[in-house]
């Protein structure tokens, strides 16, 4: 077995078990959607044209969740200092943390997407074109928020911090994965346009997540 | 294979620990490392496993494989075991053989080396402190190194763990391997030339 391998399935069985925290995502996304038709009252409407733009909230805010414990956790224990140590590249051991990161809670707000457009009013094909530019977008939450959880590792408290690092960053996610949504819903922009460069984006905080979060990895732990 | 350590020094917060520190060490041969609290040892084991950065000087391993670093052939066992609470205690040593290469003895025979064999399938949450420390060890032998670093290896163990470690170490001497150790008193290394800290410096 490859020692990233090992690293991949470690990683998702602590994700799984107990107090790891993968179902608290998509519990909180679900606590979040359900919740806003009570808010904003029976304008179904109003619902169903604010419908992508509380999904992405929701999953934005419920992908920051276990953020701060996905390299946090391995420093308060002494694992990090071990992983270091080993033979792979660290770019590569954050690219498999955080792939299944994604995996764990990225992922599931994807299923979990088309349950949730119900609630808001949102017919399948909407649903569908939330779902999807949340599958596309959702990675480049998580490899943005990789460069916060890496410098914020050394922090007591820095959940906190993270929060405030990473927010920021996400916004031209966030755009356009509302207007893709959006524009398959009503229109005028075809789909395709925002969703290729919600694709770009995604790609892009792939590597600069990984390489930015192990630099700040490595200028950290002296 | 030697590592040789000259005109080491440290500094870690704007202070300095220690300067001007040199060493060699062929294989075979054990460094017991000892000095007052704070003095720096545990920053040259962290050192020298490349966490912390030299200020000055240099660290080198000759003879060994030339694609790998210092810490890539090193063990280190520091304050913290490194567990997850919620993985089985088997769980536990086969992701780090799996991860830092293995090559050494086959799980279940490490266990059995450090007396956890009959723990092997409990979740790592119910280990006491030395069954934790012992664990730790059982990664000394379940994955093949030839540096160890030591962190005061024998706390929280009893004494017939310190014994086992003991003779784990003489075989790995044996065997050619090198072994730094940071210690108060004596941790059975026989034969190991003492390094004193924040005295010379």
């Amino acid at each position: 077995m490859s020692a990233l391998s090992a690293l991949f399935i470690r990683d998702l069985k602590l994700a799984i078990r107990v107090g790891g925290g993968a179902g608290i995502g998509v519990l909180f996304f679900l606590i979040v959607v359900t919740l806003v038709p009570f808010a904003v009252g029976p304008d179904m409407a109003l619902l169903s044209r604010i419908g992508p733009a509380i999904l992405w909230l929701g999953a934005l805010l419920a992908s920051l969740l276990a953020l701060d414990r996905m390299i946090a956790a391995d420093h308060e224990d002494g694992s990090l200092d071990l992983i270091l140590t080993g033979q792979s590249p660290l770019e590569l051991v954050l690219l498999v943390k955080a792939g299944v990161h994604w995996l764990t809670t990225g992922l599931p707000l994807v299923i979990a997407t088309p349950l949730l457009g119900l609630f808001l009013n949102l017919d399948a094909k909407a649903s569908a074109a939330v779902a999807l530019t949340l599958l596309v977008g959702t990675p480049a939450l998580t490899f943005i928020g990789l460069i916060g959880a890496a410098l914020a590792v050394t922090l007591r408290r820095g959940g906190l911090l993270l929060a405030v690092l990473v927010l920021p960053l996400t916004v031209p996610v966030l755009i356009f994965g509302v207007s893709a949504s959006s524009a398959a819903i009503v229109g005028p922009v075809p789909f395709g346009t925002p969703l290729t460069i919600l694709c770009a984006l995604t790609l892009t905080s792939i590597v600069l997540g990984i390489f930015a979060g192990a630099a700040a990895l490595r200028q950290g732990m002296d | 294979m030697r590592l040789s350590a000259t005109d080491l020094a440290c500094v870690r917060g704007g202070r300095e620990v220690f300067s001007g520190l040199g060493f060699s060490l062929a294989g075979g041969e054990g460094l017991l490392v000892t000095g007052r609290n704070g003095a720096g040892k545990s920053s040259l084991l962290r050192m020298m496993a490349g966490f912390v950065r030299t200020a000055q000087g240099r660290l080198e391993l000759a003879g060994g494989d030339p694609e790998l670093t210092l810490p890539e052939h090193a063990h280190y066992l520091g304050h913290q075991d490194a567990l997850k609470t919620s993985l089985s205690v088997t769980e536990n040593l086969e992701f780090w053989t799996g991860y830092l290469g293995g090559g050494g003895l086959p799980v279940p025979a490490a266990l059995e080396a450090v007396g956890l064999d009959a723990v092997a399938a409990l979740p790592a949450a119910y280990l006491s402190a030395g069954q934790r420390r012992r664990l730790s060890i059982a990664r000394l032998v379940a994955v093949e190194r030839p540096v160890w670093l030591l962190d005061e290896p024998t706390s929280a163990l009893d004494r017939s763990a310190q014994e086992t470690l003991t003779e784990l170490m003489r075989a790995h001497l044996t065997g050619g391997g090198l072994i730094v150790a940071a210690a108060h008193g004596p941790i059975g290394l026989d034969g190991a030339r003492e390094l004193r800290l924040g005295e010379a410096a």
